[in-house]
């Protein structure tokens, strides 16, 4: 079939089942730009090419699907740089497509010109320079095979505008060609086997559940693991919802803001099975002084990941899902041959030391401010909302969020019963990633009511993703945290420089978050005192035909408790003042 | 490390015992090991490879890039210094990188290794008999000839090339290139 290297392209996305693009075009795409409007895939116009990225972000966590965006050259190229190292962080399957100038441009500084292969290479699983037309089909089929095996993660076509008007043939594409590529599957049997030796051996053991789990679709199975062990759960930022909150055994999020029963559990745990995780600083605190008594099983798809940060007694190179069903198998083979060998009544004692934690020192915030510690500030507070927020959506709505405190709210007092229901930036920490995330999310899973809570910060960076959103009809919903403030940065600063506050105060009302939404498109919602919190998300929750932002104006004093701070111990995690004097 | 699924292959690094001796006295090259690469021969694959072990912080002691006898392929030799990081890291993560087919990784009492060294060499009347005599005792070429210096060409182990560059200071290099280390896998009885 004789293509030009432009509807090439689109008829290889096409056959790769894409179905939406985010993306935004420019000089040197807009070759490509002329089959989209022939294609059946649906492109979303965004105002910002970050936007792109972080849409199809979105839309890749909950659907499990590579998320597409294409960009112009140049400053459209680099504006997709910062998604490109968020994915990269969270493995998120990405594909993004940039125009580059011609072939016979590149290296002379040309208009629009950048080297994106170049800056990307650290922060992409791959990227390719397409130079010949009749490439095209194989480059992209590459592409797409390389952004979703193994450890998925983003990858990048440059696009040259002489090869997309060069005429090609297109056909299926053959065979990749990708010598150096080979991604892990099945586990190892006699590292299962010892895994298992491991984890009925243990008194104290815990799962310690990563996003890797989320990836695998690994959930029911980590379930049945769990049940048929009874070990108990911790999920971390990227794995909440791997492992339903609701289930007795879960122990929820562990890290700098994990709670006391997550944190303390694996500190003093005799066997960690961390599946699908990679001990971030953010979970184990000062590396030396985590968990110090246990032995570790560490299952991963990458294999660089075991024994990066901590030496593992088992490590096991492979997919999640398969590693934990060959673990229930090697478990089950056991129990039948040793009778009580996984009797419940084994780790009763480690339970009941768990369950008098939860009971001491459940998550806490205090319902009203102190007396006399008001300042002016208004008596909401942002855990209320998000408990309300949580009790008044459905079950398996999805929850998208910023970067700052309103996230480690978010992922503490929110219920997370099902996978892909959270959509985070955990690796990278990106302000400005719930709105254009949560419109990549709705895109994916229309089917699904999808709230944002965002910061007044993070929001400013992004919000013009509300004008893609209300355009296009996509009826996201955000509850903006609005506590005046760079609120996690003032904590710091509260924290560790005496209260010094540089530079994070920002205003609850310049902008004025309700006419900037209504400008954008959106219905404007402003809620300032408790009684008008759940009238609010009622209003808004009936909202189906544009966005909805909700201005909550929270207490500016509020912290983020429990916390390890940064380069300490777990053992000296710092929790809510009320259990400050708890035994523990 | 007890990475009990890591299957022995590609990117598998076994680890061996540290040799003083010879390096000991290079001092800067104390524990060295030769990462050979097997990579796709396509334009950037050198700029991946340096840009990880920058990005990652590991230190790239010497390097050397040649094609191999399938044109489809180029090998690249890494001296890492093992210092700077551990060598199983760098080897999994090189192993990431889509255009890297292969690693082999080289203790130096398994390998034989050489290098190319050019030197240019102060000469005078006086020395250039001496100069000449010393390269003859190692082997090496004489390539140039000029009035006050000589430049000379030496192809060997690397010990061999480190011993040639110390005694040849005192008569004044003026001028001296080392290609970085090449190595292969020492011939076992039954190669
Ligand atoms: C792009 C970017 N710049 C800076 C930071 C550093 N940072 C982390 S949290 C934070 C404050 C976020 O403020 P806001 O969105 O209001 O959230 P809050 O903490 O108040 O809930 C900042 C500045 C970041 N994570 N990302
Ligand atoms: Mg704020």
């Amino acid at each position: 079939m004789e293509l030009t290297g432009a509807q090439s392209l689109i008829k290889s996305l096409e056959t790769e089942g894409v179905e939406v693009v985010f993306g935004l075009p420019g000089g040197a795409i807009l070759p490509v730009y002329d089959p989209i409007i022939d294609s059946s895939i649906r492109h979303i116009l965004v105002r910002h090419e970050q936007g792109a990225g972080h849409a199809a972000e979105g839309y890749a966590q909950v659907t499990g699907r590579p998320g597409v965006a294409i960009v112009t050259s140049g400053p459209g190229a680099t504006n997709v740089v910062t998604p490109l190292a968020n994915a990269y962080m969270d493995s998120t399957p990405l594909v993004v497509i940039t125009g580059q100038v011609a072939t016979n441009a590149i290296g002379t500084d040309a208009f629009q010109e950048v080297d994106i292969t170049g800056i990307t290479a650290g922060v992409t699983k791959h990227n390719w320079l397409v130079t010949d037309a009749e490439d095209i089909p194989r480059v992209v089929a590459e592409a797409f095979h390389v952004a979703t095996t193994g450890r998925p993660g983003p990858v990048l076509i440059d696009f040259p505008k002489d090869v997309a008007n060069a005429t090609a043939t297109w056909s299926p594409p053959g065979p990749m060609d990708l010598p150096g590529y080979k991604p892990v599957g099945e586990p190892d049997a006699a590292a299962i086997e010892a895994a298992a030796e491991l984890m009925l051996a243990a008194e104290r053991p815990v799962l310690y559940v990563g996003g890797g789990v989320l990836k695998a679709n690994a959930s029911a199975a980590l379930l049945e693991l769990a049940e048929l062990t009874g070990i108990p759960v911790v999920t971390t930022l990227m794995a909440r919802g791997a492992f339903p909150d609701r289930h007795p055994r879960c122990l929820g999020m562990p890290g700098m803001h994990g709670n006391y029963t997550a944190v303390t559990a694996m500190q003093q745990a005799d066997l960690l099975v961390a599946l699908g995780s990679r001990f971030d600083d953010r979970v184990t605190g000062k590396v030396d002084a985590f968990a110090p008594r246990a032995k570790v099983v560490h299952v991963d798809i990458d294999r660089a990941e075991i024994g990066k940060v901590r030496r593992p007694d088992v490590g096991v190179v492979a997919d999640c899902r398969l590693a934990i069903e060959a673990l229930i198998g090697a478990l089950r083979r056991r129990a039948g041959e040793r009778a009580g060998s996984l009797d419940p009544a084994r780790l009763a004692p480690w339970i009941g030391l768990l369950d008098t934690w939860r009971e001491r020192f459940p998550l806490a915030y205090d319902a009203a401010p102190p007396p006399g510690a008001l300042d002016g500030s208004p008596p909401l507070k942002p855990q209320y909302v998000l408990e309300t927020l949580r009790d008044a959506t459905p079950p398996d709505t999805i929850l998208v969020s910023g970067v700052g405190q309103h996230q480690m709210w978010a992922a503490q007092y929110w219920q997370f019963d099902h996978p892909r229901t959270w959509v985070n930036s955990g690796g990278l920490g990106t302000m400005g990633f719930a709105v254009p995330a949560a419109l990549g999310a709705k895109v994916g899973r229309p089917d699904r009511m999808v709230w944002a809570v965002d910061g007044d910060g993070c929001f400013q960076m992004t919000a013009q993703e509300l004008v893609t959103a209300s355009s296009e009809r996509i009826p996201i919903k955000i509850a903006i945290l609005n506590n005046a403030y760079l609120g996690m940065v003032r904590q710091w600063q509260h924290m560790f420089y005496e209260e010094r506050y540089s530079e994070v105060y920002l205003s609850p009302d310049l902008p004025d978050y309700v006419l900037w939404a209504e400008a954008m498109g959106c219905v404007g919602l402003r809620v300032t005192s408790p009684e008008e919190v759940l009238p609010a998300i009622e209003k808004a929750n009936e909202v189906d035909d544009r966005p909805v932002v909700i201005d909550f104006r929270t207490d500016s004093m509020e912290q983020v408790y429990p916390m390890v701070a940064s380069g300490s111990s777990n053992d000296d995690i710092v929790v809510h003042p009320s259990q400050q004097g708890l035994a523990r | 490390m007890s990475v009990g699924s890591a299957p022995s292959g590609p990117g598998q690094v076994v680890p061996m015992p540290l040799a003083g001796g010879t390096q000991a006295r290079a001092g800067k090259r104390l524990r060295h090991h030769v990462v050979t690469l097997l990579v796709e021969n396509k334009a950037g694959v050198l700029v991946r490879v340096a840009g990880l072990f920058a990005r990652r912080g590991f230190n790239i002691f010497s390097l050397a890039v040649a094609p191999t006898h399938d044109p489809r392929f180029s090998r690249i030799s890494i001296v890492v210094d093992v210092e700077s990081a551990p060598l199983q890291q760098v080897v999994d993560q090189l192993d990431k990188l889509v255009n890297v087919v292969r690693i082999t990784e080289l203790h130096p009492l398994n390998a034989r290794e050489a290098e190319l060294l050019l030197v240019t060499v102060a000469a005078d009347a006086v020395g250039r008999a001496q100069v000449i005599q010393l390269a003859e005792v190692f082997g090496a070429k004489v390539v140039d000839v000029g009035a006050q210096a000589l430049t000379l060409r030496l192809a060997s182990a690397p010990e061999a090339v480190d011993d040639f560059e110390e005694v040849l200071r005192p008569y004044g290099i003026l001028e001296l290139q080392r290609t970085g280390r090449i190595a292969l896998p020492k011939l076992g009885p039954e190669a």
